[in-house]
């Protein structure tokens, strides 16, 4: 089967790769470019295991083409800390303990940072919602909402919190 | 389309959301797909002369965070927000939430309640159907192989008209309708309902729409709440004879019967009511 050659914007950076015209972009960043950040869970959309940024617009990397991505910008979880600083929902979730096994994680803060650059300041409840696509089989979710929330609480007032720890 | 004429396996796709899914789940390998958003028109969104056009390969998320969508159509917006997750919201579209012919489509039944037609291309051209006529069964389109749908026309609704979708699911989020009802009613200057539409998803092999509805509902003025009203027992019972369920692991039919009343009664006043405050 031919190959097709895809040029792309990674975390930033331009890249090219070849890849097969089904290979999905989540099979594209762990086995043809060693981003093995992104986990698979379902390979269908049900889990968010998986889930990056494409064009701004969160979306499972396993419902999307390989080839599709040509001449767009993906941001994946290797994109989050800056540097050897961490993202403000990284720190929350080591913080809270947000994750046992590890393997919803990268998911989850990829669609917490979605959600949290449309909507800094959450409810709750607009948090649930918002990682609804992210299932954990270990945490039960309530430690991950309370990082989330302590994230974007932190993120909107980081004085506040600087004075608080 | 010269790919799609050229090839009899080719295949379209918008958000893939549907597609990859039945690749994996062991449904052959398209000879070739066809990225439908590399097409500018099906990503569109216009209003012209009072019709609004919609492209067919616009995610979800867009459509819910596009204000004069939101405002115009409350309802279809309603839809397209519950379909899936915030992942599958960046990704699924109308076009394919139409064409991929589940009888449980969210967005589905607001589009035919508003009376959308689909931009149908093809070889022969440019032709438009309704939207009620696209779908023929469960997994079938009346489209040709080598068409495909560009957007959607809906008309703007008038002064005093307005929509609403509901479904039930035994979730919060991420499941599939076990009964959805889109409702879009127009009132006059006080209240009183002069038109209604109510479509159905998940109750027959395709959406169906309740014909007596307008009929029921025309001169009644919808009160604000489900409350009692003798008129709600007859868009029931025209409800039930629409209705062509079957028993699944979702719900038996019996129960999708109960449901799908109780839904259109609730669209019915959202709809009524979101219409008033349009006045
Ligand atoms: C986890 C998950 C949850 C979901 N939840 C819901 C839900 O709650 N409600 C719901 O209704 N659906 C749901 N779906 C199904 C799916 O997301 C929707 O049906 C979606 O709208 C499909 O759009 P798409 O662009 O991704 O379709 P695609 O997969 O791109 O296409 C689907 C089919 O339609 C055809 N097609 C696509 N666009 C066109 C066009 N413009 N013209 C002609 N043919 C076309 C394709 O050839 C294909 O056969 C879910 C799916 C997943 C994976
Ligand atoms: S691996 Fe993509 S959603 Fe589960
Ligand atoms: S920490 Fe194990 S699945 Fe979430």
């Amino acid at each position: 089967m031919s190959r097709t050659h895809v040029t792309c914007v990674l975390n930033g950076d331009p890249i090219d790769f070849l890849c097969n015209d089904y290979q999905t972009l989540l099979s594209v960043l762990r086995d043809e470019l060693g981003m093995i950040g992104t986990k698979e869970g379902c390979g269908t959309g049900d889990c968010g295991a998986c889930s990056v940024i494409l064009d701004g617009q969160l979306v499972c990397s396993c419902l999307v083409f390989g080839p599709e991505v040509e001449g767009r910008s993906i941001e994946t979880i290797e994109g989050m800390a800056d540097g050897q600083h961490l993202h403000p929902l990284q720190e929350s979730f080591l913080e809270g303990a947000a994750f046992q096994c590890g393997v919803c994680t990268p998911g989850f803060l990829v669609a917490a940072k979605a959600l949290l650059d449309r909507n800094p300041t959450p409810t709750e409840t607009e948090v649930r919602y918002g990682v609804a696509g992210n299932l954990c089989r270990c945490t039960g979710y309530d430690k991950i909402v309370r990082s989330i929330l302590d994230a974007a609480s932190r993120m909107s007032n980081p004085q506040t919190h600087k004075e608080a720890t | 389309m010269e790919l799609l004429s050229a090839n009899p396996g080719a295949a379209v796709f918008a958000g893939a959301t549907d597609l990859i899914p039945q690749i994996q789940g062991g449904r052959p390998e398209p000879s070739l797909v066809v990225d439908l958003k590399r097409i500018p028109e099906t990503s569109r969104i216009e209003a012209h002369n009072g019709v609004w056009r919609v492209g067919a390969a616009i995610p979800a998320a867009v459509l819910t965070a596009h204000a004069g969508l939101s405002t115009t159509f409350p309802g279809l917006v309603e839809a397209a927000g519950l379909i899936g997750s915030d992942q599958i919201q960046g990704r699924a579209t109308l076009g394919g939430n139409l064409c991929n012919a589940s009888p449980a489509a969210d967005s589905v039944p607001p589009l035919v309640a508003l009376g959308a037609d689909a931009i149908i291309v093809g070889p022969g051209g440019e032709r438009s159907a309704p939207v009620s006529e696209v779908v023929i069964g469960p997994g079938a389109t009346s489209l040709d192989q080598a068409e495909f749908i560009t957007g959607f026309r809906i008309p703007s609704p008038s002064q005093g008209s307005s929509d609403a979708y509901e479904r039930f699911i035994p979730r919060t989020e991420m499941d599939i309708a076990v009964v959805g009802s889109a409702a879009r009613i127009r009132v006059d200057g006080d209240g009183r309902c002069e038109e209604a539409s109510v479509v159905l998803a998940a109750v027959a092999p395709t959406v169906v729409e309740v014909g007596a509805a307008s009929g029921i509902l025309a001169g009644r003025v919808i009160p604000t709440d489900s409350a009692r009203d003798p008129f709600w027992d007859e868009l029931g019972e025209a409800v039930v004879s629409c209705c062509n369920p079957i028993d699944d692991k979702r719900g038996t039919a019996e129960f999708r019967r109960r449901v799908a009343q109780v839904l259109a009664r609730r669209t019915v006043v959202t709809a009524a009511r979101r219409a008033r405050e349009t006045l």
